[in-house]
C-alpha cells in the first residue's frame, strides 16, 4: 500500500513513519507538513492510504476530506476524541487513533485497512470476469460499440473523456473513473489521474512516461510500481 | 511528583537506538519552537492560536510520559475555547520542568 502522511508535527511524522517501516507492504511515498501541500501532491498522485492529522491550523483534517473528489482510504491521527463521531461519517476513515499512537493499536489499524482493501479486490476480480470484450458509449444519442482490445488510451479531458482506438478516437461525456470500472484489469491501467492505458499497446517506457502509437503519456510516481509489475521483462 | 521519562520512545524504537536519537533530537528542536510559539501568542492574547499550540504541546507532554500533565494541558486547552487563561501557570510549569528535562538526555 502506497501511503502519505499529513501532519504539521514532524515528531508525530516520525512516529508514524517508524511504525510503518515495521509492517510489510506499507510505503510512505512522502509526508506533508499542511493539507494544502497534500492537496497539489494527489492532483497528481494516486496512492492507497493517507495518515491524516485533524487538528492542523488554517485547514484542518476534515475540511481536507472535504476538499477532496475521490478520498483514498484515511486513518485519522489526532490527540482530541472530540471528532471520533463526526470522523465515523465519512466512509473513506478506516480508523482513528490517539496520539501518542501505540504499536498495537496500530497494527489493529493496518489489519483493518487491509482486510477493508481485500474485500475491494475481491470485488472488483468478480467485476473483471464478467468483464465483455466490447461496451457501448453514447455519442449523439447513438450506441457505439468499442472494441476493449483497439482501445489504446483513455484521457481524461474537464467533463469528457477521449477514448482512443487503432482507428478512431470518440469523445464520451463521462468520467475516467466511471469507465475505469468497466475495463478489464488485466489489459488496463490508470497510469497518472488523467490518463487509462492499454498496457498491452506500449511501445517504450522512459522515467516518467510510457510511449503509445504516437502518445507521450506521463506515468505517476506512485503508479510506475504497478506498471513495472504489468511488463514481462526479459 | 511525575517526571518526565522516555518509556514511550524506547517501546516505539524497539532496540534501534537511531530511532530513538532522531525522536529525541526532533522533539529537543521542535519542542523549544512550540515553547516559543506559545509563550508568544500568550503575550498576544491570542485565544486561538493559544490553543493550537497548547494543543501541538500536548503529543510532547504525552509522548515524554506525562500522564498528569496531559490532564492539565487537556483542560487548559478547553478552557481556552472558552477563552479562560485560569491554568496558564501549571501549564508554563510542565513547560519548564520538560524545558530542563530535555537538557539532560
Amino acid at each position: 500500500m502506497n501511503c502519505i502522511i499529513i501532519d504539521d508535527e514532524e515528531t508525530a511524522r516520525v512516529i508514524i513513519r517508524t511504525l510503518c517501516d515495521e509492517i510489510g507492504n506499507l510505503t510512505i511515498i512522502d509526508e506533508f507538513p499542511n493539507a494544502i501541500q497534500a492537496i497539489k501532491f494527489l492532483n497528481e498522485n494516486e496512492i492507497d492510504l493517507i495518515f491524516l492529522d485533524i487538528h492542523m491550523p488554517d485547514f484542518s483534517g476534515l475540511d481536507f476530506i472535504k476538499a477532496l473528489k475521490n478520498p483514498p482510504k484515511i486513518i485519522l491521527t489526532t490527540s482530541d476524541t472530540k471528532f471520533a463521531i463526526e470522523a465515523f461519517e465519512y466512509d473513506c476513515i478506516i480508523d482513528y487513533l490517539l496520539k501518542p499512537i501505540e504499536r498495537p493499536r496500530f497494527e489493529k489499524a493496518i489489519l483493518k485497512t487491509k482486510k477493508h482493501q481485500a474485500v475491494n479486490t475481491s470485488n472488483t476480480s468478480i467485476a473483471d470476469l464478467n468483464h465483455k470484450n466490447d461496451f457501448y458509449v453514447n455519442i449523439d444519442r447513438r450506441l457505439i460499440k468499442i472494441d476493449l482490445p483497439e482501445i489504446y488510451l483513455i484521457e481524461a479531458k474537464g467533463d469528457y473523456i477521449h477514448i482512443k482506438t487503432e482507428d478512431k478516437n470518440y469523445v464520451v461525456h463521462s468520467t475516467l473513473k466511471k469507465i475505469e470500472e468497466k475495463l478489464p484489469e488485466s489489459l488496463f491501467l490508470k497510469v497518472h489521474r488523467s490518463y487509462i492505458i492499454n498496457v498491452k499497446k506500449i511501445i517504450d517506457i522512459e522515467d516518467n512516461s510510457v510511449l503509445i502509437k504516437k502518445d507521450v503519456i506521463p506515468v505517476s510516481r506512485s503508479n510506475r510500481p504497478e506498471l513495472m509489475k504489468r511488463l514481462d521483462l526479459l | 511528583m511525575e517526571q518526565p521519562n522516555l518509556i514511550y520512545i524506547d517501546k516505539l524504537a524497539n532496540g534501534d537506538e537511531s530511532v530513538k536519537k532522531r525522536l529525541i533530537e526532533i522533539i529537543k528542536t521542535e519542542f523549544p519552537k512550540e515553547k516559543k510559539e506559545y509563550l508568544l501568542s500568550l503575550e498576544n492574547l491570542d485565544y486561538k492560536k493559544i490553543e493550537e499550540n497548547v494543543h501541538k504541546l500536548k503529543h510532547k507532554i504525552s509522548i515524554l510520559g506525562l500522564e498528569k500533565s496531559y490532564e492539565i494541558a487537556n483542560k487548559f486547552e478547553h478552557k481556552l475555547r472558552d477563552q479562560r487563561l485560569i491554568d496558564s501557570k501549571s501549564f508554563e510549569g510542565i513547560l519548564i520542568k520538560i524545558s530542563e528535562y530535555l537538557k539532560t538526555i
